[in-house]
């Protein structure tokens, strides 16, 4: 394995009853990077994620994060292993009997003995670092969808991990929303120098963020490439991909 | 005929494997109450959720269940010229059986079915998840202080139930129909041991543990159940099967213990 490839995917398959989603995926993660992982919806992209998280696990195939094997490994390894982590989920999966306080302060008491006062100055450092400071008293239903994404992408990184997954992070947002979304997640990587795994629709914006783009299609990884390499690759699947969501220019100027 | 014996065992299997994971479940949750840390707050939080606010409805039905039972009692009983027995029939019928097995069903209505739901929610909108991503044990975090708080609860709601029942039979056998006071009493006395005290004391305790593992564990695998289990629906339908399946099961192991413990 490359000494900086954190996360391995090594074929991959998974099925669902007679539905087989996953064919064989393979993939690397390398550190200090951000991977955007694309392709239409159903496809299993979000299935990945969830397989290096040790939330699902694979029909056949080996997922290794840290060189460890998560279906080999016993429950407080992987405990120790997502100690690494930070996620924000598709749908932020925020503790919704909670305050947007609570729901970004429970790691911390859960996970450190760091006193209340503490937590407090943290919790709102993050909450301000994702422009949602004010809110510390209200619900998640009570919050829009840029904002409980912000309060998500808040309690993901307030442990400051070392790898975080977003899954879908600007599905449901409006243009402004998005690019206030990826304006956080610009400042933050820059000051937390996380590695990331991006699931996301939203081509070509994600691009601009990406260093590696790899295109899920029917249930395996075509190819993880440089943004660039990725828009002018030779791979039919990939060509298509390319000219189907970001339109004719690009084609154009590949003819060029 | 193939198709027949297929079905057969699919329905084995996902049984098998059912049973299997509330084996887990339980194995788990155990061992989450046992290791430290010990989540007193949380515990305190839910014994006030499963057992304070069951407090009322325990009262209500213990005292209509006492009424009942010496309505019924003073009329069968006074036909044998044993009105005086009526204390410790009411007392021995409620301390040994009633008292343990109605709270029961009643906090299975209130607090289980809620359990279920919170637990599924919290399953289907990727919560219990998120809590495994950040590294905290979901058993630890969200079913041992239910778990603890269950066993706590369901002695003292029983306690309540009988106490209540013996003043209902009270009111009916000797306020209503003018059965004698200090016999209702002295029977009593009499009448009931330690060890029918002890019977509903474990029949209690064995009660909130399983109304706690299976109204958790049914929350906690709803994305788990056939036809997919998810949304309201899959939530709503694990609730009812949590409700039925908790109060099927107090009422086979109250027969079991009762067995054990005569």
């Amino acid at each position: 394995m490359n000494n900086n490839a954190i996360v391995e995917l090594i074929d991959i398959k998974k099925s669902f009853g007679s539905q087989q989603v996953l064919r064989g995926v393979n993939l690397r993660i390398m550190e200090g990077k951000t991977t955007v992982i694309v392709g239409g919806s159903g496809q299993g992209k979000s299935l990945i994620i969830k397989h290096i998280l040790g939330l699902i696990t694979p029909d056949s195939g080996r997922a290794l994060v840290y060189g460890k094997e998560l279906n080999r490994i016993s429950k407080k390894e992987l405990k120790d292993i997502r100690t690494n982590f930070g996620v924000l989920f598709q749908n932020s999966a925020l503790f919704d009997s909670m305050t947007v306080y609570d729901n970004v302060a429970l790691p911390l008491r859960e996970r450190t003995m760091i006193t209340e006062d503490e937590t407090g100055r943290i919790v709102n450092e993050k909450l301000k670092m994702m422009d949602v400071e004010g809110t510390n008293n209200k619900y998640p239903a009570q919050l829009s969808g840029g904002m409980k994404k912000r309060v998500g992408l808040a309690r993901a990184l307030v442990l400051d991990p070392k790898i975080v997954f977003f899954d879908e992070p600007t599905t449901g947002l409006d243009a402004a929303k998005s690019n206030e979304i990826y304006r956080v997640f610009s400042r933050t990587q820059q000051k937390l120098g996380y590695t990331s795994v991006i699931v996301s629709h939203d081509v070509p914006k994600i691009f601009k963020l990406a260093d590696y783009v790899a295109l899920l299609h029917n249930g395996v990884v075509r190819d993880c490439l440089t943004p660039d390499e990725f828009q002018l690759s030779d791979d039919p699947v990939i060509k298509d991909y390319v000219e189907t969501t970001m339109g004719p220019l690009y084609s154009s100027e590949m003819e060029v | 005929m193939q198709n027949y014996f297929e079905k057969l065992g699919a329905n084995a299997l996902y049984h098998l494997n059912q049973t299997g994971r509330m084996g887990i479940f339980l194995f788990y949750s155990l061992l989450s109450i046992i290791m430290p840390p010990y989540k007193i707050s949380a515990i305190i939080k839910q014994t006030y959720v499963i057992g304070v606010l069951s407090t009322f409805v325990i009262i209500f039905t213990g005292l209509f269940s006492g009424m009942v039972l010496g309505l019924q009692g003073y009329h069968t009983l006074s036909k044998f010229g044993a009105e005086g027995l009526l204390g410790s029939a009411v007392a021995l019928s409620l301390i040994r059986e009633l008292g343990p097995v109605l709270a029961a069903l009643m906090v299975t209505g209130r607090a289980g079915s809620a359990i279920c739901a919170e637990i599924g929610i919290m399953r289907i909108s990727e919560q219990i998840d998120a809590l495994e991503c950040m590294a905290i044990d979901p058993h630890k975090y969200i079913i041992a202080p239910k778990f603890i708080a269950g066993i706590i609860s369901l002695p003292l709601l029983t306690a309540i139930f009988d106490v209540t029942g013996i003043m209902g039979g009270y009111l009916v056998g000797v306020g209503m129909l003018g059965g004698n006071a200090g016999t209702y009493f002295s029977s009593m006395y009499k009448d009931v041991g330690f060890s029918d005290i002890y019977m509903g004391f474990v029949k209690s305790l064995c009660f909130g543990a399983l109304i706690i593992w299976i109204c958790a564990s049914k929350g906690y695998y709803v994305h788990l159940n056939r036809g997919g289990g998810f949304g309201a629906e899959g939530v709503s339908s694990a609730t009812t099967n949590a409700v039925v399946l908790s109060s099927v099961s107090i009422l086979l192991f109250d027969y079991f213990l009762t067995s054990v413990l005569l």
